[in-house]
């Protein structure tokens, strides 16, 4: 019986271990450097809640916060009507195996390159004199360059949904490619038309790999700083970047402190999601 | 008396090459419990399935209650189809199941859940109410599939081999509350099978189909004393097969006997306790087998044992002639 144990715990041993040295331990370093003081150049160990006072005593880190879950909410929502019907065509429209996969890996092509290339290749279509605005001017549709188009919160949103898109439509297909296809039979044998079997039938049975998806989803965008910080032209702010900037000037610890805030942040909607959608199914 | 089901020249082609149902006429009373019978592949299921709108027909036509359906959708047919796996779905329970079709009839809550709770009851479910499909039995399953089946009132209920997925014992119990269930509601069911002795215990009218034709269609009764061809007699089972001079017959075994003077001259070359009758096959010298049921106090009254040399013998008048094609 104890020899039993041990070997289970033993079993358990380096996957804890990971865990524990790649993410546990930098966690707690993070919670730890967020009550240091610091000065200029050093970081000087301490316990005050200075850094918590100065970032959350701040309108702007609030408005920060505030535009990162408005960034997250308008992706989600975006990448979510997007995904749900490519993940739809895929898995109930197109016939056949092969056409399938194609399209499928036909997907996951534009991942086959960085984010930030990804990023920079809207810049010479949305830009002023870009291929956008050029066209729209030599068809006559506008008079004037659309300033919108780059550096600005479009451009943004833009972006993210043509990064984050395929983490939605993945999970969702996934179900989907799960749903047993006599049930549509047997909810049209029921009488239910096609938007009655979407709402009754395969909405309530993709819901772990929505839940899924809306999770890669938020995290991405909760957590991101490039995307802003070149979409926007740094014209926008997500507590991503601010993070980021603090770091750029030292201030380890009251970019702890936002971290440790974005984290709160980020695992009080994961609980609000998973509250919502048992996953478990999927996993 | 009004045929509540007729097709009428019904094709179903897969691909130029590929027919699954090669034009079939039948017509089935209403009321009337039909059986659709045969070997896997024969087109009994994409039957059904033109009979239930899902499955477009390559030609012909479909009628029910008098009324071209052809081209209607399943809701507009009256008909009702309860899928062979049962195709419940997972994420309602029990009686949300049941009351699925009223949903999407647009029937208050209140009020379909009390209907779908009666219908519950009528297949003896009513306290399984909140259950959710994986938390229910096979023969559960199936009666919950059976009540949302009825819920919405068919004309006509179709059955895709309602019962192979059930084990034997439960096999029988179903099969009989099917048919109750049939005689009390008076609706036509139309049930597909490939067990011939399911088709004999519940069916009026049942369908032999071979290749995607209509082999012989009639009362089960005159299907077993008169099968119309070799196909027939033998996948109804219960029949030998056999080739004399003047021609094809179909012999029931337990019209066979073993005597000292018959039509098959052999010897025994297997014995099969059944318990209330023993199967006796006897190979014949030009090569053809044939088997006598015999009671078993017949058998054991003058037991033999396997190659000894006996005579099948049987009346005249128990020989059914069959057409000379296969």
């Amino acid at each position: 019986m104890r020899r039993s144990a041990l070997f289970s715990w033993l079993q358990a041993a380096p996957l804890a271990l990971v865990l524990a040295v790649f993410l546990v331990v930098p966690m707690a370093m993070i919670v730890v450097v967020s009550f240091f003081d610091y000065s200029a150049f050093s970081l000087i160990p301490d316990f005050i809640f200075t850094n918590y006072q100065e970032a959350f005593g701040s309108a702007v880190t609030w408005r920060t916060f505030g535009k990162t879950l408005w960034f997250a909410g308008i992706t989600w929502a975006i990448t979510f009507a997007i995904g749900f019907w490519l993940a739809y065509y895929l898995a109930f429209i197109v016939q056949g195996e092969v056409t399938r996969t194609v399209l499928f890996v036909l997907c996951t092509v534009p991942f086959w390159t960085s984010n930030l290339i990804r990023m920079i290749a809207w810049v010479p279509f949305l830009g002023r004199n870009g291929l956008m605005n050029s066209a729209l001017l030599g068809m006559g549709a506008i008079d004037q360059p659309l300033e919108f188009l780059l550096f600005s919160d479009f451009a943004v949103i833009l972006a993210f949904v043509h990064l984050y898109t395929l983490f939605m439509v993945v999970p969702i297909f996934n179900t989907m490619m799960r749903i047993d296809r006599r049930l549509l039979e047997a909810a049209r044998d029921a009488g239910a038309g096609f938007w009655q079997t979407l709402w009754c039938v395969i909405l309530p049975l993709c819901k772990p790999g929505i839940g899924i998806g809306s999770i890669f989803v938020i995290v991405l965008v909760m957590g991101d700083f490039a995307t802003v910080r070149l979409m926007s032209g740094g014209q926008s702010a997500s507590v991503g970047l601010m993070i980021s900037n603090q770091i750029g000037l030292m201030q380890y610890p009251a970019a702890a402190a936002n971290a440790v805030g974005l984290l709160v942040m980020v695992l009080l909607l994961m609980a609000a999601i998973l509250r919502a959608i048992d996953i478990r199914r999927e996993l | 008396m009004q045929a509540s089901v007729e097709l009428i020249g019904v094709t179903k082609r897969y691909g130029p090459a590929a027919v699954a149902v090669d034009d079939i006429s039948l017509a089935i009373p209403s009321g009337s419990y039909c059986c659709l019978l045969g070997p896997s592949g024969c087109g009994k299921t994409s039957t059904l399935r033109m009979i239930a709108g899902h499955e477009e027909i390559s030609e012909g036509d479909v009628l029910i209650g008098g009324t071209n359906v052809t081209d209607l959708p399943p809701v507009a047919r009256g008909t009702a189809m309860m899928f062979q796996s049962y195709a419940l779905f997972p994420h309602l329970t029990a009686l949300e199941n049941v009351a699925f079709g009223l949903r999407m009839r647009g029937v208050a809550k209140a009020e379909r859940l009390r209907q779908a709770g009666e219908f519950l009851e009528l297949v003896q479910l009513g306290s399984m109410k909140g259950r959710l499909p994986s938390q229910l039995s096979g023969g559960q399953q199936q009666r919950v599939a059976l009540a949302r089946a009825l819920i919405t009132h068919p004309k006509v209920l179709l059955l895709d081999e309602p019962l192979s997925a059930l084990d034997p014992f439960l096999r029988t119990q179903m099969r009989e509350e099917l048919k109750r269930l049939q005689r009390e509601l008076g609706i036509t069911f139309i049930h597909v099978t490939h067990g011939q002795e399911e088709a004999m215990a519940l069916s009026d009218i049942a369908v032999v189909m071979q290749n995607g034709r209509i082999a012989q269609a009639a009362p089960p009764r005159e299907i077993f004393e008169k099968p119309a061809s070799a196909f027939v007699a033998r996948f109804i089972g219960g029949h030998n097969v056999v080739a004399l001079p003047e021609g094809r017959f179909a012999v029931r075994t337990d019209r066979c006997r073993l005597g000292p003077a018959g039509q098959m001259p052999g010897h025994v070359s297997a014995i099969e306790y059944q318990g209330a009758a023993v199967r006796v096959v006897v190979a014949t010298a030009n090569g053809q087998t044939a088997e006598a049921l015999l009671p078993d106090t017949l058998f054991h009254a003058a037991p033999i044992e396997p190659g000894a040399a006996v005579t099948l013998g049987w009346d005249a008048a128990d020989a059914h002639p069959l057409p000379d094609a296969a």
